[in-house]
C-alpha cells in the first residue's frame, strides 16, 4: 500500500504532472499566452485575470489592505545631508506597509488571490513561502473564510531554523493556517504540488497575475499620495527586489498613476552563498530581499511555481543597486533610534539604498523607500544578529565594502560609509536574453526581438548585439 | 504520553537523499528533505518517537514520528548584542553631536 503511494508521489512523477496540477489549482490555461518563437503575451496574461486596478483597490479596501501612510524621515534626511555635497541630499520618505493587517505589502498580493479562489469555489489556498507572504495569505484566508496551507523552507539538516522564518510560522498558525515546515531545498515546489493535488486548493502563487496585479495599488497610491500632499511626484522609488513582484507591481502602478519616477531595485548582497545549500542556509542573515533570489528571478523569471511569471522586474527597472547586510541592520537601528520606528530589517533594504542614493540627488528632490514590515521576536535585528554570532559570523564596525557574506557582517563605522553599489543591469539583461533564446526551436524573428526589448527595457540595438554573441 | 486529540508536532522525511532532485549542492544532496507539521493526534495513545497519525488544522491527515506534545514557540529576542548599542551611540552622535550621544 505504502509502496504504491511512494511511486505515485515520487519527485519525478509529481513534477511531471505539474502543468495539469497547476491548471486545476488556478484555472489559468497558460498555454494560450504563448506565441510563436520565444515570446508570450505578457499584457494579455496580466489583463486576463478579470481584475482591473480599480477592482484590486476595491477588493483591498474591502479587506482592510492598503492605503498605507507615507512618512517623511526628517532625521535620516538631515543625516544623509551631512555626508552629501552642498545642495545635495533628497528628502527621504518611507511608505509604511507594516500597517497592513498582517504587517507587510504582501497582503496586496494575497487579497485578490484569496478573493478569486473563493469566487471560483475553492475551499482553501496554498502558498509556498518562508516570508511575509505566508502571513498575508493566512490573514486574507482568515478574513475571507477559506482554509490555508503555507509551505515553508525553514530548517537546515540539524533542525536549526532561521529565527525570522520561525516567527512567520508562528504568525501563520496564529491566523489559522496549517504550516508545513521543510528543510532546505528547491523541492519546496514539489511539496506544494503534492499538497495542491491532495487538497484541491487554489495555488495562491506569488508569481500569478492576481498577486502581482495586486501590488499595482502600491505604486498607484504612491503616485497619488505625493501629488495630494506635496503637489508633485517622487523622483525615485526604491523597491526591495527578490522574486521581482514587488518592483513589477509597484512600477506598473506608478505608470498607471502617471508618475514618472525612476524605479530602482535594491537587494542585500549575498554573493557567494548558495541558496540551496544545507550548510550555508543559516550563515545568511537575510532570508529575503537578497541577491540570491533577486538576480536569478530577474534574469530567469519563469523558474517559479507557475509556467509564466507575472513578476518580470527587468521590464521596469531603471537601476539595480545592492547593499550589504551590515548596512541594512545599521539603517534599521537608525530608523529606530533617529526616527522612532521599529521595523524588521529585510523591509528596510530599500531604505538603506535610499539613504545612499539621496546623497546623489538635489535637496528639493524626493526619494521613497516603498515598504516597511512588522517586527517582533525572531524578526528583529537583535535575534537575527544573535543568531548570526551563534553561527560563527563575525560582527564588526568598518567599511561595509569589506563584508563577506557568510563570514562577517560589517556595520558602517560612520554613516558616510553606507553605499548603494550599482549592479550591472546590462549584464542581467543579456543573461535574460540568452536564457530565453536558449531553447528556441526556430530562428529568432523580428517579433521575438521586439518581445526581448520589452522584457529587458532596452532597445533593438542592445538585443541584436547580445543575439550576435550567441 | 500523548492521548487522542492532543495537539502535537510530528516529523518525517518527505524525500530520502536518493529521491531528491539532481539540481542540488553537494551538501544538500547528502541529506533528506524533512518535514514538520502540527495537528491533533488520532492514535488512542502514543509516546514520543512513535509513528502516529494526525489531523491538521485544515483537516488533512498526516503521518510521521511524534516529536512534541503541546508544542510551544520558543523564539525570542536572542542574546544581548552590544554592537546594537554601539550603533545607536554612533548614529546619535553623528546626527546630534557628541554630547547627545
Amino acid at each position: 500500500m505504502i509502496n504504491g503511494m511512494i511511486v505515485d508521489k515520487s519527485y519525478q512523477a509529481v513534477t511531471g504532472r505539474k502543468a495539469e496540477i497547476i491548471d486545476k489549482a488556478m484555472g489559468v490555461d497558460y498555454s494560450k499566452y504563448e506565441r510563436d518563437g520565444v515570446a508570450f503575451d505578457y499584457e494579455a496574461m496580466m489583463n486576463d485575470t478579470g481584475y482591473t486596478l480599480a477592482d484590486h483597490i476595491r477588493i483591498q479596501r474591502q479587506h482592510n489592505v492598503g492605503n498605507t501612510p507615507i512618512f517623511e524621515l526628517h532625521n535620516l534626511t538631515a543625516l544623509a545631508r551631512k555626508y552629501a555635497a552642498p545642495g545635495k541630499g533628497a528628502r527621504i520618505f518611507v511608505k509604511d506597509e507594516a500597517s497592513n493587517p498582517a504587517g507587510s505589502f504582501k497582503e496586496r498580493r494575497a487579497a485578490a488571490s484569496v478573493y478569486h479562489a473563493k469566487k471560483m469555489g475553492y475551499k482553501g489556498v496554498i502558498a509556498a513561502t518562508s516570508g511575509n507572504y505566508g502571513a498575508a495569505v493566512a490573514s486574507q484566508a482568515a478574513m475571507q473564510g477559506l482554509k490555508c496551507i503555507i509551505v515553508q523552507e525553514c530548517y537546515d539538516s540539524h533542525a536549526s531554523g532561521q529565527p525570522e522564518i520561525i516567527e512567520k510560522a508562528r504568525k501563520c498558525e496564529a491566523l489559522g493556517a496549517e504550516v508545513l515546515q521543510l528543510t532546505v531545498g528547491p523541492e519546496l515546489f514539489y511539496e506544494v504540488l503534492v499538497m495542491l493535488e491532495e487538497t484541491g486548493y487554489f495555488n495562491a502563487s506569488l508569481y500569478s497575475a492576481f498577486g502581482v496585479g495586486g501590488v499595482e495599488t502600491l505604486g498607484w497610491e504612491l503616485g497619488h499620495q505625493f501629488l495630494e500632499r506635496y503637489g508633485r511626484h517622487p523622483d525615485v522609488v526604491v523597491c526591495a527586489n527578490a522574486g521581482g513582484g514587488n518592483l513589477t507591481g509597484t512600477a506598473r502602478g506608478l505608470i498607471k498613476a502617471g508618475c514618472p519616477a525612476q524605479v530602482v531595485a535594491a537587494s542585500v548582497d549575498l554573493k557567494g552563498l548558495s541558496m540551496a545549500s544545507d550548510k550555508q542556509f543559516n550563515r545568511k542573515s537575510f532570508t529575503t530581499a537578497h541577491t540570491g533570489f533577486g538576480v536569478p528571478y530577474a534574469t530567469d523569471p519563469d523558474h517559479s511555481d507557475v509556467p509564466r511569471s507575472a513578476a518580470r522586474p527587468l521590464r521596469y527597472m531603471d537601476r539595480y543597486v545592492t547593499v550589504k547586510q551590515g548596512e541594512v541592520f545599521y539603517i534599521t537601528e537608525a530608523l529606530a533610534t533617529l526616527e522612532g520606528m521599529e521595523k524588521r530589517p529585510a523591509g528596510n533594504t530599500s531604505l538603506a539604498a535610499a539613504f545612499s542614493l539621496a546623497q546623489e540627488m538635489d535637496q528639493d528632490q524626493i526619494i521613497v523607500a516603498q515598504e516597511t514590515e512588522y517586527t517582533g521576536a525572531g524578526k528583529h535585528i537583535q535575534p537575527q544578529l544573535a543568531f548570526a554570532r551563534q553561527n560563527g559570523i563575525e560582527l564588526l564596525f568598518g567599511d561595509p565594502a569589506d563584508e563577506i557574506p557568510g563570514t562577517n557582517i560589517v556595520f558602517p563605522a560612520d554613516p558616510g560609509l553606507l553605499k548603494a553599489r550599482d549592479a550591472d543591469l546590462d549584464h542581467m539583461r543579456a543573461s535574460l536574453i540568452r536564457r530565453q533564446v536558449r531553447n528556441a526551436t526556430a530562428p529568432i524573428t523580428d517579433a521575438d526581438v521586439a518581445y526581448l526589448v520589452e522584457e529587458t527595457k532596452s532597445d533593438e540595438a542592445f538585443v541584436r548585439k547580445v543575439l550576435a554573441t550567441l | 504520553m500523548a492521548k487522542k486529540n492532543d495537539w502535537v508536532r510530528i516529523h518525517r522525511n518527505v524525500l530520502e537523499p536518493q529521491e531528491r532532485t539532481g539540481k542540488l549542492p553537494e551538501d544538500t544532496k547528502q541529506v533528506p528533505l524533512e518535514m514538520w507539521v502540527k495537528g491533533r493526534l488520532q492514535n488512542e495513545t502514543a509516546e514520543i518517537g512513535d509513528e502516529v497519525t494526525i489531523v491538521t488544522s485544515v483537516g488533512r491527515t498526516e503521518h510521521g514520528r511524534l516529536i512534541e506534545v503541546n508544542p510551544c514557540y520558543e523564539l525570542n529576542y536572542g542574546a544581548f548584542v552590544p554592537e546594537i548599542l554601539e550603533m545607536e551611540g554612533r548614529l546619535r552622535s553623528a546626527l546630534f553631536g557628541g554630547d547627545r550621544a
